[in-house]
This record gives C-alpha cells, sequence and structure tokens, in this order.
C-alpha cells in the first residue's frame, strides 16, 4: 500500500468510527471466547485443588473413589501420536505425488483429486465412525478376536480424518515456492521431482511442522472416532489391538452416565487439559505462520 | 525424460481412494435401499407427519427437522456477531487489535467441540445452582454452543470477502464523498455478499454435522419434533450415534445407514455449493481488479 494512501485512510479512520453494532458484535466474539476458556478453568479449579479424589492418578474405578484421569490423558496422547505417525508420511507421499509429474501431466484428473481432498475434511465424522463401526471392526474382530473395538482401529481411522487437513497445509505451503523455483531448475535439467525432494522440501521443514501440529490438534480434539472405535475401557492401552480410552470420549461418557460429585470434578479436569492441549497447538501454529510469511516475501 | 517416482508415491492416492471407495460403496449397499418416504416418516402420511399432527416413531423426520431447526436458530445466533466482527477485522482494527481478535478466533477454531459442549453443560451446572434452579440442557443452548463453534468461520470468511474487493471500488466510493459506514453498508457488503454467503452455508454445514456438541448440551434419542426452544430435540448426527451403539433390530440398523447416508449426502451437498460460490466470487472479483487495472 503506498504511504499517501495510507495516510488517507488514517485520517478517513478517525472521520468514521465503527458503528455501535459493529463493535458490540466484536465485544460479543471476543467475550464468548474469553467466557469459554474462564468457565472451563473456574469450572476445573475444584478439581485441581482438591485434596482427595485427585483427578491426577492412574486409576478410575467411581466405585472405589478413585478418579484418574491420566490413563485418558495418555490414551489421547498415544492414539493422536500413532495417528500421526501413520497419515503424516501418507500426506507427505500425496503431496509429493500432487505436485510432481505424473499428476501435473494428468491435469483433469489432478484437479478432480483436488476437489475430492476438499470434500474428504467436510465427511461427518459421526458417518465416517458409524461406517467403521460396522466395516472395519469386524474385520479387527476376526484378524485378532476380542470384540474388535480396539486402538489400531481408532489409529486407522482417525489417521483418515487428519489427512485431508495436512495434505492441504502441505499443498498451500509448497506448491508455490516449487513453481517459483520451476523454470530455474527445469533448465539446470532436474525434474519437478528432483527440485521437490532436495531443494524445497528440506528448505520449508516448517510447513511439514505446521502440518503435523495441526494434525496432531485435530486428532486430540476429534470425540466421535475413538468413542466408537476405540472400546473406551479407562485403563492404560499396552498394545494396540487392546481397548483404550480417549480424554475427548470420557467426557462424553461421564456426561452421559454420572449425575454430580467427584466425577463431574474429573470431567472439567479433562476437559480443561484438552484445552489447554489445543490452545496450546494453535499458539504454535501462529508462531510457525508469521516466520512462513516472511519468507516468502524476501 | 521418464520421471524416478517411486511406486510408494504411487500408490499413497491410490490407496485414499480406494479406502475411500470402499467405504462410500459400503454405506451406498447398505443404506442406498432404504432410501424412500418411509424412511423419513416410517408409516404415518407425510403431511400428518410434517405437521406434527401424528407422531413419527419408526422413521427419520423428527431427527431431520430437530437438526434443521437447530441450524436454523444457530445461524440466527451466529450471524451478526460473526458479520460484524468480520467487518470490524477486515475494515476497521488497527494491526495490533487485529492480531488480538486473530489470536482469539483462532483459539475458538481450534477448540474441540466436544469441549464447547462442555462448556455450555457447565453453563447449565452453574445456572442450576444459581439462578435457575429449573434449567436444563435444550434446543437453544445446543444453538448457542454451535454458533460459538461456527463464529470463526463466518469472522474469517465475511472478513476475506471483504478484502478481496478490488481497492478501486474504496477509493472511487470515498473520492465521491461518502463516509465510510455509507461506504461499508451501500457498497462494500452488497458487493460481497455472495463470498458472506459463502461462509454462510459453510458454517450451516458445519452446524449440520456436530455430534459432540449437542451429546452434552440436550440431544435425546426420542424427543419427537422439537416442541420449544427450552426442550430436548432429537438431530440427525446424534440419531446415528444412538444407532451405533443400541439398536434392537435389522430395521433400526438399516434406518442408521440411511441416516449416515442421508447427512453425507448433505455436508457435501453444501459444501460443494458453498465451494462454487466462494470461486465464482473470488474470479469475479479478480476479474473486475485485473480489467480496472488494464485500463
Amino acid at each position: 500500500m503506498p504511504k499517501s494512501d495510507r495516510a488517507a485512510q488514517k485520517r478517513q479512520d478517525k472521520d468514521s468510527e465503527a458503528s455501535l453494532w459493529i463493535r458490540l458484535a466484536t465485544f460479543l466474539a471476543v467475550l464468548a471466547v474469553v467466557a469459554l476458556c474462564g468457565m472451563i478453568v473456574i469450572a476445573a479449579l475444584p478439581a485441581l485443588l482438591a485434596s482427595s479424589h485427585t483427578p491426577f492418578e492412574w486409576v478410575w474405578q467411581p466405585y472405589q473413589g478413585h478418579f484418574g484421569i491420566l490413563p485418558m490423558c495418555a490414551g489421547s496422547v498415544l492414539l493422536a501420536l500413532s495417528a500421526l505417525a501413520l497419515g503424516f508420511p501418507w500426506a507427505l507421499a500425496i503431496v509429493i505425488w500432487h505436485l510432481t509429474e505424473e499428476a501435473q501431466a494428468l491435469a483433469s484428473a489432478r484437479k478432480g483429486f483436488g476437489i475430492f481432498i476438499r470434500l474428504l475434511t467436510t465427511v461427518p465424522t459421526v458417518v465416517l465412525s458409524f461406517a467403521a463401526v460396522f466395516l472395519l471392526t469386524p474385520l479387527l474382530r476376526t484378524a485378532f478376536g476380542g470384540t474388535g473395538m480396539c486402538l489400531l482401529g481408532a489409529t486407522l481411522m482417525l489417521s483418515l480424518l487428519i489427512l485431508p487437513t495436512m495434505v492441504l497445509v502441505m499443498e498451500s505451503g509448497l506448491s508455490q515456492r516449487l513453481d517459483a523455483l520451476c523454470p530455474h531448475a527445469l533448465a539446470l535439467g532436474l525434474s519437478r521431482y528432483q527440485l521437490l525432494c532436495h531443494c524445497v522440501l528440506p528448505k520449508n521443514r516448517q510447513t511439514l511442522i505446521q502440518a503435523a501440529v495441526l494434525g496432531f490438534g485435530r486428532a486430540c480434539g476429534d470425540t466421535l472416532l475413538p468413542l466408537m472405535l476405540a472400546g473406551n475401557a479407562p485403563k492404560l492401552p499396552t498394545g494396540f489391538t487392546e481397548s483404550a480410552r480417549t480424554l475427548s470420549a470420557h467426557m462424553a461418557l461421564v456426561t452421559a452416565n454420572e449425575v454430580g460429585g467427584a466425577a463431574y470434578n474429573s470431567l472439567f479436569a479433562a476437559g480443561l487439559c484438552l484445552l489447554c492441549t489445543t490452545i496450546a497447538v494453535t499458539l504454535v501454529l501462529r508462531r510457525l505462520a508469521p516466520a512462513k510469511d516472511q519468507k516468502t516475501h524476501s | 525424460m521418464k520421471s524416478p517416482l517411486p511406486w510408494l508415491l504411487r500408490l499413497a492416492p491410490l490407496l485414499l481412494v480406494a479406502v475411500c471407495a470402499v467405504l462410500l460403496i459400503f454405506l451406498l449397499q447398505r443404506g442406498l435401499g432404504t432410501f424412500s418416504l418411509s424412511l423419513l416418516f416410517g408409516d404415518v402420511p407425510p403431511l400428518q407427519a410434517i405437521f406434527g399432527q401424528r407422531p413419527v416413531w419408526d422413521g427419520l423426520w423428527p431427527a431431520c427437522a430437530g437438526t434443521l431447526c437447530l441450524v436454523l436458530l444457530t445461524l440466527t445466533l451466529a450471524f451478526l456477531p460473526g458479520l460484524g466482527c468480520g467487518i470490524y477485522l477486515a475494515e476497521y482494527a488497527s494491526p495490533g487489535k487485529a492480531s488480538f481478535i486473530g489470536l482469539a478466533m483462532d483459539i475458538l477454531a481450534g477448540t474441540p467441540s466436544i469441549v464447547m459442549g462442555l462448556f455450555g453443560f457447565t453453563l447449565i451446572v452453574f445456572l442450576r445452582q444459581t439462578f435457575l434452579p429449573n434449567a436444563n440442557t435444550s434446543l437453544l443452548l445446543s444453538a448457542g454452543c454451535l454458533s460459538l463453534l461456527v463464529l470463526p468461520v463466518i469472522v474469517s470468511s465475511s472478513c476475506e470477502a471483504l478484502r478481496a474487493l478490488p481497492r478501486d471500488l474504496r477509493i472511487t466510493a470515498f473520492a465521491l464523498g461518502m463516509t465510510k459506514k455509507t461506504v461499508i453498508s451501500k457498497i462494500l457488503i452488497p458487493q460481497a455478499s455472495q463470498g458472506i454467503a459463502a461462509g454462510l452455508i459453510l458454517a450451516l454445514a458445519r452446524a449440520a454435522e456436530d455430534t459432540a456438541v449437542i451429546m452434552l448440551t440436550g440431544a435425546v434419542a426420542n424427543a419427537g419434533l422439537p416442541a420449544g426452544l427450552f426442550d430436548k430435540f432429537e438431530a440427525l448426527p446424534f440419531a446415528i450415534y444412538y444407532t451405533a451403539g443400541e439398536y434392537q433390530n435389522t430395521e433400526e440398523l438399516a434406518r442408521g445407514f440411511g441416516a449416515a447416508l442421508l447427512l453425507l449426502l448433505l455436508s457435501v451437498l453444501l459444501v460443494l455449493t458453498a465451494h462454487f460460490l466462494e470461486r465464482r466470487y473470488l474470479r469475479q472479483r479478480q476479474g473486475f481488479h485485473a480489467a480496472g487495472r488494464a485500463r
């Protein structure tokens, strides 16, 4: 924006303040966020300060007075990390394929695949879980025995859920930079694939980290897939064919089944854990994003 | 030159398409057969069911009506705050304020829907202990929490739509002596209305598919048609979740598949509409912009 324009803009701003309803709307929107965080912190305080029935232990046995949510924390982290371990390389492979020669040659297929990925981000998770309960769970049951509700099934579906998000983030970060370098690199005899693997990817680790962090956040926050597929046993899983419970699924189960008392307190503690995780994810993403912008400008 | 692409890279997209195709075919195979009027209305005549003269026990109509009410109420609650905040962000906010509001919206957008549900649940527990001992989870509470969920979508899309407008438009309008308020309400918002509409449809899709929020804030399996703002209600996503765990016979299971397919179709349709609206909007704006520059 030229300097004189900016000065004119500033004068305009002084001339006319935002009208009342706009300021009110903005205030309301920000207030909602503050209220959300504040309310959950306040509700979780009794649980955090309580000397008996502390939520930070490894046993969940409500009838014996143990309300530990640590197994669920571990379940959430474990599930999100394993979904990431599966989904991240998969997403990276798809992006590399999508940006290099073969896909470039098939322009219409490439465009169709782009729309397909975009559509995948909008599949309702409840539909995904519903299909998996009746398709994947019986398969796992015959393969590994037990009920078929296990960490493995949830991991597979969760990686499918976070895949399109990660693909979109990586693609938007990498494609422009690849295209900017392309004329020079092609003149030097490099293929797009070589350029991508040897120059663009090592230089843009930030984009990859961004995609991974975003995927982790989404995987932690999802409720329906773990709730319907992971079996919900409140203990630490020892293998991928074991049942596990995540924080989000725990919250859904407790509000459905318990009435008041220490179980509720643990519920708010679980909510606070989840909220802190996702806020941390958001802050990390914001830290990563401006650095990326500077890079493109210079 | 032959590309040295390893086979693993070719396999990745194929695998994704194959997995999705298997899931979709499975859903279609089990759900498509149930698509008929009786999926919605059971054995009650449709007109009587729609006007609530006779309750529907073995159909999806109450759940569909519940979802419809929920989504409309959510948009009613979220539209003005979202639009206002978007306008402020695009037109008025200083860089510092913009980054603060942006942070708040990012946090809201990143918050898992179950936490929004927990917020609503906490609110009700709090109200019960203090002012309103009779307060209970209800349609209004669900819509309020869902409007938190879709607020960032509306804010960012209206902000982006306003920012995509060509600067010439503003300069011309100011040069004609209009005040900023007039420019925004008479020129910028009408010009950006398509982009804003795309955001609203996207918000609609998010509100229609979310399950975790309504699970904690008042959706139940058997409520009939939504009776009022302060009553419990049925909703399509909750009906799908409930069927997966609690179905009694093959008929109910088939209805669950029908519901899943219906919800999938609905959200895909909504998102495609939003996508094409947005694309058309951006293309028009950029075309206009480029033409202005060339002249």
